[in-house]
This record gives structure tokens, sequence and C-alpha cells, in this order.
């Protein structure tokens, strides 16, 4: 069940049949997925499910061979670097950690896109960067290093920097991994509140079902790099797939041992 | 019967697969050394276009990282080069005096350490220096961001890492290897002068007059000229193991103590091949 906000929006993101490999191992295996404008996309998947690759994959920090990713209708394995500037001032990314820049204080660290691709003058940005530290509840903590800053403070503090270009699209690297529950809902509140102050489509990658759940217009499924299913969050509580479900109840899947594979694995190949 | 064959062929396989494993491992070995020289050549092509055409795409490399990178690379190595480049010199006035003596020429002392010291020693100690100190700074430095995604941050902000953190380290070696050359130089002249005017019984004066008519514009050109190269080795090298640092602070570690000794490694055989097309030929 679509809600009125993806209906009538069209994609800003479209990935079609990507298949990514880590030597002979597929890592992504023929991914398709449309990311709508406005929508929260939640992609869920447990450890090693490929979701943190697909997102290294749609921020371009590895490039395309095999499938499509076309981000605001350009498809981004033919676009040339100055192409790629433009569009990447369009998006902004969280990465799990904050990577923020550690000799920097948060200030400066989220004045940094805007020193870099901008002309502005020096107090402009710095009331730029005070008004994104004030949408993310940390004004007044700009003079602070980031190694002074707890672990929400941080993940806050990467969405300023995220946003201080105004971008179209966000990319989350799990928001909530690391943080106190209290402290994760506020997150995902912090979330839902940009989207809407700021409209932007907001990419979230995550292993947390309550925050998914709470957060996503709709959500991706990984399971072992294949996508298992795209839909509402209803649609994803209804399905009745043993993997989802398996998921969705924090249960193991059995898998039957191949002797030979077994075999192998003791012997590191020698047999 | 059966039993001994069976076990002499597992044997025969082990021994094969060990040996194929070990071709492999070789052969590895050197294909990852061909992609690191590789590594470092596209480095240093992509820092020059940044150098040199940065700011016709509104992307320069910022004077101000420059400044910082001169403090860190050349301003805070004086003391240490200093001490040991004036203690290079008194150590090769003290070992050519006695030597020569034997044979009745020490005076002829001051021209050894002259010209040495002019085209081989001083840039090699401010090299050593350079690279000790800021080969694992620099690999530790981007070593840790890229390990905390700092550099994958850098990437997706549209900043190329390269400009950011690699070009402002080629310019400042550029800038600063020549001069800490002019400074390891000066010392070590001078730390060979302390111990041969009381060893000599001659003046400072004299000693440096000695030194100055025969030294040619030319032996210090071949130690400046060495020193630019140095300094490109270090930063090439220091960055590429930062950037390929992986593994924790295990592999951190790892590719800092790398960084010192390719860095340190690398400018003694240049030195080396230097030295054979400038003096040997």
């Amino acid at each position: 069940m679509n809600s009125p906000r993806q209906q009538a929006a069209a994609p800003v993101i479209e990935v079609e049949n990507l298949v990514t490999c880590y030597g002979e191992q597929r890592i992504l295996d023929d991914v398709s997925l449309t990311v709508n404008e406005g929508e929260i996309m939640v992609i869920m998947g447990g450890s090693g499910s490929g979701k943190s690759t697909l997102l290294r994959y749609l921020v371009g920090l590895h490039s395309v061979n095999q499938g499509v990713i076309r981000i605001l209708g350009k498809d981004i394995s033919k676009l040339r670097s100055g192409e790629w500037l433009q569009l990447r001032k369009k998006i902004g990314v969280s990465f799990q950690g904050g990577a923020l820049f550690n000799s920097m204080n948060v200030g400066d660290n989220v004045c940094m896109p805007l020193r870099e691709h901008t002309s502005l003058d020096e107090r402009t940005m710095r009331i730029i960067s005070r008004m994104k530290l004030e949408v993310v509840n940390l004004s007044g903590f700009e003079h602070l290093m980031p190694a002074q800053l707890s672990g929400g403070m941080v993940k806050r503090a990467a969405l300023a920097r995220a946003i201080v270009m105004d971008p179209t699209i966000v990319f989350f690297d799990e928001p909530s991994a690391g943080l106190d529950p209290v402290v994760a809902s506020e997150l995902d509140e912090l979330i839902l509140q940009i989207r809407d102050a700021l409209n932007v489509t907001v990419v979230v990658v995550t292993h947390e079902l309550e925050s998914a759940f709470k957060i996503a217009d709709r959500m991706a499924i990984l399971d072992r790099g294949r996508v298992l299913m795209v839909g509402s969050v209803d649609e994803v509580r209804q399905s009745n797939d043993q993997r989802v479900r398996n998921l969705l109840n924090r249960k193991s899947a059995q898998e039957p041992v191949n002797a030979d594979d077994y075999l192998r694995r003791l012997t590191g190949g020698v047999m | 019967m059966s039993h001994c064959l069976n076990g002499l062929a597992v044997a025969t396989e082990l021994y094969h697969n060990t040996v194929r494993r070990s071709i492999e491992t070789l052969g590895r070995r050197f294909a990852a050394g061909i992609e690191d020289i590789g590594h470092c050549a596209a480095l240093l092509a992509e820092s020059a276009f940044w150098i040199l055409l940065g700011r016709w795409f509104k992307q320069r490399v910022r004077s101000s990282a420059v400044i910082q990178e001169m403090m860190n690379i050349g301003v805070n190595a004086v003391p240490v080069l200093t001490i040991l480049a004036l203690a290079n010199g008194a150590m090769m006035a003290m070992q050519g005096i006695y030597t020569l003596r034997e044979f009745g020429g020490e005076s002829q002392v001051i021209s050894g350490i002259a010209l040495s010291v002019t085209r081989e020693f001083g840039v090699l100690i401010a090299g050593i220096v350079v690279a000790a100190r800021s080969g694992s700074a620099i690999a530790a430095r981007i070593g840790t961001m890229q390990m905390a995604q700092e550099i994958d941050a850098l990437r997706v902000m549209g900043i190329s890492p390269v400009r950011y953190l690699v070009a402002p380290i080629l310019v400042a070696m550029l800038i600063m290897m020549p001069l800490l050359t002019v400074l390891s130089n000066t010392m070590a002249i001078l730390g060979g002068g302390a111990f041969s005017v009381m060893e000599l019984h001659i003046s400072l004066g004299t000693y440096i007059e000695r030194v100055l008519t025969v030294l040619a514009p030319s032996d210090l050109m071949q130690g400046l000229g060495k020193s630019l190269v140095f300094g490109v080795l270090i930063a090439l090298l220091a960055s590429s193991n930062g950037f390929s640092a992986n593994g924790g602070a295990e592999g951190l570690g790892r590719a800092t103590t790398r960084s010192v000794v390719l860095c340190i490694g690398a400018i003694v055989v240049a030195d080396m091949i230097f030295t054979f097309f400038l003096v040997v030929r």
C-alpha cells in the first residue's frame, strides 16, 4: 500500500540489475530498486547481506561494472568528473561512525563542503553551519572537537554536515548503530523532521527493525546480496516469505552443510 | 600396501599444493609491488594535475594546507636535523683527519668534507630525517583517516582526497627539502669545521674560505636536485601507504613501519643511482 507521497513522486534513484563481486564471491546479485522523491527508503538486512556495499555503490564510492545506477536521472557510470561533482553537491552522506574530520572542530567540519564548493565569505559560512547545527540540536557545540562528542552527538554533527549544502538526497549508514534506545529514537525523529522540513529524499541502511519500521515509507529487504522484497512497512510486516519472516523474528536460517566445502574450509584449501 | 600408497599420494598432493601456494604467494607479492608503483605514479600524476590546473577547475590546492605541511615537514624538523648534521660533520672530520694523517694529508680533509657533504651526506641526512619523521606521520594520518571513513567522506563531498591531502604534502616537500638540505649542508660543514679548527690549528675563517674555494655551484646543485627527488619519493610512498592501510591498529602500525622503511630505502637507492650517473659517468 503506497502512500500518496510515493505515488505522485518521480524516482530519484534507480538501480537496475546491479551485480558486484569480491573475487569470485557475489556481494550484490541482480539488485534492482527504485527510490522516489521525498520518501524515506530503508534498506534493511542482516550482517553480510550487502546493504552497506549497496550504499557505497549508490554514493559513488565504487564504480559500477555490471548493472545500472541512475541518480536524479543520470547514469552514474557514464558521468564525467565535472558532472559527478555537480551531482555530489546534491547528495549528503552520514556515515556509520560519523566520519567527522578529527583534526577539525564541529563547526569547521560542517563548514567544510561550503568552503570547498562555494565562494561564500567566512561569516556567511559560519551562519549557515550554525543554522544546520541548530536543526540537529547541536547549536553551541561548534567549537568542540569530534573526540569530545558523545556517540549521538557525532551522528547529529555528521547529519548537519550532510545537509549543509541543502542536498536533494541524504544517505544514512546505520544511524542507530552503537546508540542507546533513547538516543536512537531521537535520531529517528530527527530524520523524519529533516525529511519534512527540507523536503529531501532519504535512504537509510540499517539492521535495526524498530528504527526501520518507525521511519520508513518503504523498505527493501536484502539477504545474501539479493533483494527479497521491496514494499511499504505494512507489506513487509505481512510478508509470508520465510527469509523475511526470519529477519523480522530475528531467527537465523539453518543452512545445509556441503561436506566438500566443509572439508576445504577445515584444511584451508590444502585438500 | 594400499594404505602406504594412499599415504604417499596424499603426501605428494600436499607437497604439490604447498609448492603451488608458495609460487602463488610470490606472484601475488610481485603483482602487489607493481601495483604499488602504479599507485604512486597515479598519485603523482593526479597531484600534479591539481597543483597545476586546480585553480582552473575552481578546486585549488589550499595555500593554508601547504603552509601547515611546510611547518610539519620542514620547520619542526629543524632541531633534530641540526643536531644530526652537526654530529655527522664532526664525525666526518674525525674519521678524515685520523685516516689522512697516516698519509700526512690531514689538511685535505676540508675538501673531503665540503664535497661529500654538499654532494652526498647533507641531502641524505635531510632525506632520512624527513623520511623518518614525516614518512611515518603522513602514513599514520592518512591511514587513520582511511579507517575512520574520513577519506570516503571527502570523496562523497566531491573533494578529491589527492588534492586535499597529497598535493599540499608534495608542494611542501618540494619547497622544504631543498631548504632543509641547505641547512643540513651548512650544519655538517660547521660541525666538521668545529673539529678541524681544534685539530688542524686553523681559524674558522680559514676553514670556511677553503670550503668555499673547493666548492663549485654544480656540487651544491647536485645535492639540491637530489633533495627534490627525495621529497617526491617520501610524499608519494608515505601517502600511498596511508591510503592502503587496513586492518585496524595493527594494520596502521604495519603501514607506518612500511612507509618509513620504503621511504628510507627508496632515497638511499635513488641516491646511489644519482651518484652513479652524476659522478661515475
